[in-house]
């Protein structure tokens, strides 16, 4: 009897010995997030461009087809968010007329090696009515991106890059402001709100300032191109990327448009 | 007094696995961002009237924790100075230290965004936890120290021995794979139910629908497992009351869990029935658990005289309260 009291007990041991090590190993392979990217600044440099050579992108997104009805957003889940009213999702913000907004727009390809200077203006995010303000923007790699919380409530930023160092702050009173700065170009990077799950925004991070949005009336603008061969690329959050060619000519004003079909 | 007590704590961990799975199951995870603090407020003086939105889920689910950490942290000391068992005074140290690295994970998986494997492991120490809690429950049981009134130890029964054995190392499995499906978004991978895609095997593949398939596959291994095991023991042990129960139990328990893990996939991820699936699953291991030491049972030191009890205390001194039986 007690062989197999022995016995059994080991092999109990050996079954909690294999549980314990396999979670370890578990934890091991998590080992590697958290890895901070250099922040060191950049040495000033010179805009590349010549003012005036430079030429003008302009045009206009629309959308063909019917998009989803934008839905009155369940905000009960926080007192606060739901005293400010109704809101409705933000997905496609299309006109009458079929306009486009938040549509980001950007040169893809085409400035070839040209190193532009990293604005020293701060780009910024706000969290107010419980939403991002705005929902779609664009700043370049070095830039700096104040956030702020406007709203008497609690939010947490959290932006979730593949190729930039991932962070979650929460910002916990009003009025709160936390700076971050993306090392790295890439289009596009969510943001989202883990306490109001309905928060979303998307930023486009690129090595260079020629990028835009697209307003209600579903136009944009991008100005001060060097004149050359540009990929234009026009991106939606749902309906993902439409690119254009377009060539530039000393001073000159291009119109191209996008339109998007559902 | 202390099994009842150990019972408090076992409950307690079934709620706090509910708890977790509601945290996950609304996506409410990074909501807290910091750890152990809560938005720079100590855990214990967080406002009320901020636990808004997922916070009420995340910050809820780290209350309850905290609080069976303690609870186990009293059974642990308990049972240094009341059992007089050594192996189970042993497993009230193992509880202790396991609730403590669950914690410690549950940390980690914040501060690094939820890595996958960080948030599998976490969710599998939680089924430890929750076995050993059980266990010290059912070794602390007068049933258990009566050996439940049998002379013939269910353990000479080679069939039942393997059934039993076998069906705890396959529900164990069975929740790792589902806290991979679980926690790599791929719960609904899958998206009807009981087809796949409109046939028996998926018609296209990949990591996300294989390891929702697989877990399919593990629902069908379980529950064949444990029909073989309820119809064995209502065959071969009917009068067992002690095995008769929770081999009932075990029957309708993986009837609501399969019903669940449908309904789950059926009502897109529904919030609450998610939840209600990863605690019925935690609930079908440690009745696989209790089925599988009560066919153990003669196999435990003091069934046969051996616990070699420390600190100058003998089996003379193990003589739990009457009323309770477990």
């Amino acid at each position: 009897m007690r062989a197999v009291a022995l016995r059994d007990r080991s092999i109990a041991a050996r079954a909690c010995g294999a549980a314990l090590a396999a979670t370890l190993a578990l934890v091991a392979a998590g080992c590697g997030g958290g890895t901070e990217d250099a922040a060191a600044p950049p040495a000033p440099i010179d805009s590349p461009v010549d003012a005036a050579a430079a030429g003008r992108v302009i045009g206009r997104v629309t959308l063909e087809g019917t998009p989803p009805a934008a839905e009155v957003i369940n905000r009960r889940a926080d007192p606060y968010c739901e005293e400010l009213g109704e809101a409705r999702t933000e997905t496609y913000m299309v006109s009458r007329s079929g306009a486009l907004q938040n549509v980001f727009i950007f040169v893809k390809d085409g400035l070839g090696d040209l190193h532009f200077p990293i604005p020293t203006e701060p780009v910024v995010l706000d969290q107010r009515g419980c939403t991002y303000v705005p929902r779609v923007f664009g700043i370049q790699a070095g830039q700096a991106l104040d956030i702020f919380n406007s709203d008497d409530t609690l939010h947490n930023v959290h932006a979730a890059p593949e190729l930039n160092r991932e962070f979650n702050r929460g910002q916990g009173l009003q009025g709160m402001r936390h700076t971050h700065v993306f090392t790295t170009p890439e289009v596009m990077v969510p943001f989202q709100c883990d306490v109001h799950d309905w928060m979303h925004a998307w930023v486009g991070v690129l090595d260079h300032p020629f990028h835009a949005t697209t307003a209600a009336d579903g136009t944009f603008a991008i100005d001060g191109l060097p004149p050359g061969t540009y990929t234009i690329e026009a991106w939606h959050e749902e309906l993902g990327p439409l690119t254009r060619t377009v060539t530039i000519e000393p001073t000159a004003e291009i119109e191209t448009s996008f339109t998007f079909t559902m | 007094m202390l099994h009842r007590y150990a019972i408090l704590v076992a409950t307690a961990t079934a709620v706090l696995i509910f708890a977790g799975g509601l945290v996950t199951s609304t996506g409410s995870g990074l909501s807290v961002p910091d750890w152990p603090n809560t938005y720079g407020w100590f855990m214990f003086s967080f406002p009320l009237d901020k636990m808004v939105g997922g916070i009420r889920f995340e910050h809820t689910h780290r209350l309850i924790a905290s609080t069976v950490g303690f609870l186990i942290l009293v059974q642990a000391v308990w049972l240094r100075l009341a059992e007089p068992r050594a192996w189970v005074r042993r497993l009230g140290y193992v509880a202790l230290a396991a609730v403590v690295a669950q914690g410690v994970l549950g940390g980690i998986t914040v501060l690094w965004f939820l890595p996958t494997p960080v948030s599998v492991a976490h969710a599998s120490l939680a089924q430890i936890v929750f076995c050993l809690t059980v266990s010290i429950a059912l070794v602390t049981s007068r049933g258990w120290a009566d050996a439940y009134g049998t002379s013939a130890p269910a353990s000479n029964d080679a069939i039942m021995r393997r059934l039993a054995g076998g069906l705890v190392a396959l529900v164990y499995t069975q929740i790792v794979v589902g806290a991979v499906m679980r926690h790599t978004g791929a719960g609904l991978a899958i998206p009807d139910f009981p087809l796949a895609f409109g046939a028996l095997l998926p018609p296209q593949w990949d990591a996300g629908i294989a390891v929702h398939f697989a877990h399919r596959v593990g629902a069908l291994l379980v529950s064949l497992t444990a029909l073989a095991l309820g119809g064995h023991v209502l065959a071969h042990h009917r009068a067992r009351r002690e095995l008769r129960r929770p081999a009932v139990l075990l029957l309708v328990l993986v009837a609501a869990q399969v019903t669940l893990g449908a309904y789950t996939v059926l009502s897109g991820k529904h919030y609450i029935i998610n939840s209600l699936h990863v605690v019925t699953g935690a609930t079908v291991l440690v009745t696989s658990v209790v089925i599988a030491l009560r066919v153990f049972r003669g196999t435990f030191p003091e069934a046969a005289g051996l616990d070699a009890a420390g600190a100058g205390r003998t089996d003379a001194a193990y003589a739990p309260e009457a009323g309770a039986r477990a």
